[in-house]
């Protein structure tokens, strides 16, 4: 098929996704549906939800801090809200985040397919997501919120009386859910490729996505039987995690970090994976290094695999362990950071377009670069006895993922909203937000690192006098970053109703997505794609 | 697979070919099942860390308290459900040559030493429950305490095994269900496809042209066309997807075995 059929918009006959009315209609049409696409948007809308109650619980815990003694809430308050909005924000928003609200939407286009190898399961898997997050909030009004942690560790998490066992087993749930849609993801990728599309013809967010789902069927089965054994150990007292009875608590973290040092790589890998497609489009130019990004990811996923101990340096793991961790975790800096040389190469002499994708990708690569290098410094062990469950941890942690997959879900959001809703949003608002939540971000998150590194530990409710100063600046740094958030909601939500329909190629984008109309129809290809040896070759042509 | 379907349009001359395209992956179906074997493996992959773990910190106790296990009751089991893998083994490979009773016949077998397991495991549970020894009892907490972490381990894994034997009875009942039952193809149309055949007509017709049965008008109010082909349950009706189905089924039940050959020895043999 030559590039000039590519180039016409479709006819009017084909009716798009939304339109089209199956065997139920209102909401059943949306909740009963194995589209793919159907499945992306209840995924965005639901995770989006629970991304707003988690923003709203952190900036609460950050007004807390803006005098010193009470503020607004009691010590046990404050407790239930790290707990909650970390909970809330690991396993309801970032972790299902990217992979299955772009993911589901997006990847199946990406690489010529109709849909997911299994739609039903898709579905399933959503269900899943939604009981568990039913089961998360539950506890605000039975039993007490958990005042754990989301880290969960024995004992203390078998001995407190708030309803720390429902709250696993909503993780148990989402866990369950996670991996059904990385099995599902693995099979789609195998199978249902276009003829023509091998491997390395792949978008490389599929790439991101296929080594993500690799990890997320891997890990997760460690943190549901973990789950389960403290669920048993606070229901029966099994004595597997109990001191008293011989358990020991060490071994909970081990599980626990099997898991949940993979899944920080579940979080930030599709975030990548958006980098690298919104940074070709906008700089009108191939990725620079394909295949490096591409096993990159792979090596991403299967080094970070062997680094949950850096997160138990003071925990009396053996030093032997300690440094191995600690090699290992500068190992897998490396991968990372040719991603991100790879993206300023594709960059240089590139023809930058500023438009908000491209800023939200920008501001990516900054954040990221900055949680990346201080989670070098906190994986180097002298450095990390002294900062250890400090605010730089916390810091640092939150750059890598809020300002890492956060502005890379925003960046997808900007990027995709439009192929997905047909309606395009307005351009000056989000580059307005953007800036607001730029700084807001570093005015935000910049002075815990210092904090942290002056010796503020994490989870206190109450602050040192000498912290003060900090700890202000901190709270309208947080005040600023939620003004951002809300007006790039807002700019998205107004574009739902009042947006410009867009073209079938807005950005000039390279990849199969924009060969399909905006929004697709039920069945995402009228025409036959045509598949480039090159995903991101521009020619020149692409109907910008 | 593709079924073809002609279709008269009323009132103008040719007919109108409609392609239905059933997607079924038969390979995809395998890499999906064992992704999700490898998800269990971990699972109790797990456990087994944890076993070894307290193995080897309680050699001494470890060896106590297994001589409080039943191992006939264990050997019992391990026979019951060797045979049950056998006879799934049979059933698959019957279904696959097409002969649908005897797999079915098979199946039952196998379902029968599901619920034989539970039975028996239901015994020798309760036989320890009344001894007194269950998590956190009075009887239990005076032993020690690698004797606890032992019996901790072994009401936490072989419950879960367990639970696993009943949730594979439960697929394998769902299994026997379906290949029972009569297949049934249905194909839907999309609105798209609908539209060019507005005002005509959803016409049955013989090889040579005869007509065998004539539906309504499709007029505006029909928004979708469903087509249900049922046909007898016999041998040589068999739905083919029925087999990959049974397959997978037939796979997880060899890893719930599976599991169980490395629970038996860990728990019982090694005193």
């Amino acid at each position: 098929m030559g590039s000039g059929a590519i180039v016409e918009e479709q006819g009017p006959t084909v009716s798009s996704f939304l339109e089209y009315r199956g065997r139920f209609s209102g909401i059943f049409g949306w909740i009963f549906s194995t589209d793919h696409k159907r499945i992306g948007i209840l995924y965005l809308f639901s995770l989006m939800t629970f991304f707003i109650v988690g923003v709203g619980i952190g900036v609460l815990m950050r007004l807390e801090h803006l005098t010193t003694g009470q503020t607004i809430m009691d010590p046990q308050t404050y407790n239930s809200f790290f707990t909650l909005h970390g909970v809330i924000m690991i396993f309801l928003f970032i972790i299902p985040g990217i992979p299955a609200a772009f993911g589901n939407f997006i990847m199946p286009i990406q690489i010529g397919a109709e849909d997911v190898a299994f739609p039903r399961i898709n579905l399933f898997s959503w269900y899943l997501y939604i009981s568990g997050a039913i089961l998360a909030l539950v506890t605000l009004f039975i039993g007490g919120v958990a005042d754990t942690g989301w880290t969960f560790y024995a004992p203390y998490s078998i001995r407190t009386n708030t309803n720390v066992s429902l709250t696993l087993m909503a993780a148990f749930l989402l866990g369950f859910s996670s991996i059904l849609t990385g099995l599902n993801f693995i099979t789609t990728i195998h199978r249902l490729r276009a003829p023509r599309m091998g491997w390395f013809n792949m978008p490389l967010f599929v790439w991101a996505l296929y080594a993500t789902a690799w990890i997320q069927v891997l890990a997760t089965p460690i943190i549901g039987i973990t789950a389960v054994l403290v669920i048993l150990e606070r229901l029966l007292g099994i004595g597997i995690f109990d001191p008293m009875k011989g358990g020991d608590p060490i071994l909970f973290q081990h599980l626990f970090w099997i898991y949940s040092h993979p899944a920080v790589y579940i979080m930030i890998l599709p975030a990548m994976g958006v980098i690298s497609e919104v940074i070709p489009t906008f700089a009108r130019r191939t990725i620079f290094g394909y295949k490096f990004i591409a096993y990159s990811s792979i090596a991403i996923a299967g080094v970070g695999s062997l680094v949950w101990g850096h997160h138990m340096y003071v925990s009396g793991q053996s030093y032997t362990a300690n440094v191995v961790f600690s090699l290992l975790t500068f190992l897998v800096a490396i991968p990372s950071a040719i991603k991100v040389f790879n993206w300023v190469s594709t960059l240089y002499k590139g023809s930058i377009d500023l438009s908000a994708p491209m800023l939200y990708a920008l501001a990516f690569i900054f954040l990221f670069s900055i949680g990346g290098l201080t989670g070098v410094m906190l994986g180097a062990l002298a450095v990390n006895v002294h900062v250890h469950d400090t605010y730089f941890v916390v810091a640092h942690f939150h750059y890598v993922m809020f300002g890492g997959t956060g502005f890379g879900f925003f960046a997808a959001l900007h990027y995709w909203l439009p192929k997905m809703t047909g309606k395009m949003y307005d351009e000056k608002i989000a580059k307005i937000a953007w800036l607001l939540m730029v700084v807001g971000f570093n005015g935000f998150y910049f002075p815990m690192l210092l904090l942290g590194y002056q010796g503020m530990p994490r989870r206190y409710y109450d602050h040192l006098p000498q912290f003060h100063d900090g700890h202000v600046i901190a709270t309208v740094g947080s005040w600023i970053l939620v003004a951002g958030v809300f007006l790039m909601f807002w700019n998205l939500a107004r574009a739902l109703f009042k947006g410009k329909r867009t073209s079938r190629n807005p950005w000039g984008g390279t990849t199969l997505e924009w060969q399909v109309p905006s929004p697709p129809p039920l069945l995402n290809f009228v025409h036959e794609p045509e598949i480039r040896k090159d995903p991101y070759g521009h020619t020149g042509n692409d109907g910008h | 697979m593709d079924t073809r379907v002609t279709m008269d349009i009323d009132g103008s001359p040719g007919t109108a070919e409609v392609v239905f395209h059933e997607h079924h992956d038969y390979t995809g179906g395998k890499i999906g099942m064992w992704l999700f074997l490898f998800t269990e493996l971990l699972l109790f992959g797990g456990m087994f860390i944890l076993y070894a773990v307290y193995r080897s910190k309680h050699p001494q106790e470890f060896h106590q308290a297994a001589m409080e296990l039943n191992t006939l009751l264990g050997t019992i089991n391990t026979i019951v459900l060797l045979t049950s893998s056998l006879t799934m083994a049979l059933s698959i490979a019957l279904l696959q040559r097409g002969k649908k009773w005897p797999s079915l016949g098979f199946l039952s077998l196998t379902i029968l030493c599901a619920l034989a397991f539970l039975v028996n495991k239901y015994l020798e549970w309760s036989a320890k429950i009344h001894h007194g020894i269950y998590p956190d009892s009075q009887e239990l907490l005076n032993f020690d305490k690698g004797e606890v972490l032992f019996f901790g381990l072994y009401y936490s894994m072989t419950g879960l095994h367990g639970l696993h034997v009943l949730v594979g009875g439960i697929i394998l009942s769902v299994m026997a269900y379906f290949i029972a039952k009569k297949p049934k193809s249905r194909f839907h149309f999309v609105p798209d496809r609908l539209k060019d055949l507005q005002g005509s007509k959803l016409i049955l017709a013989s090889q040579e042209g005869k007509e065998l049965w004539r539906g309504a008008t499709i007029d505006e109010s029909v928004d979708q066309i469903s087509i249900i082909v049922k046909k007898p349950a016999t041998e040589k009706y068999l739905d083919r997807r029925n087999i990959g189905k049974l397959e997978n089924s037939g796979l997880y039940w060899h890893l719930v075995d599976v599991i169980w050959i490395f629970l038996f020895p860990l728990f019982y043999l090694i005193t």
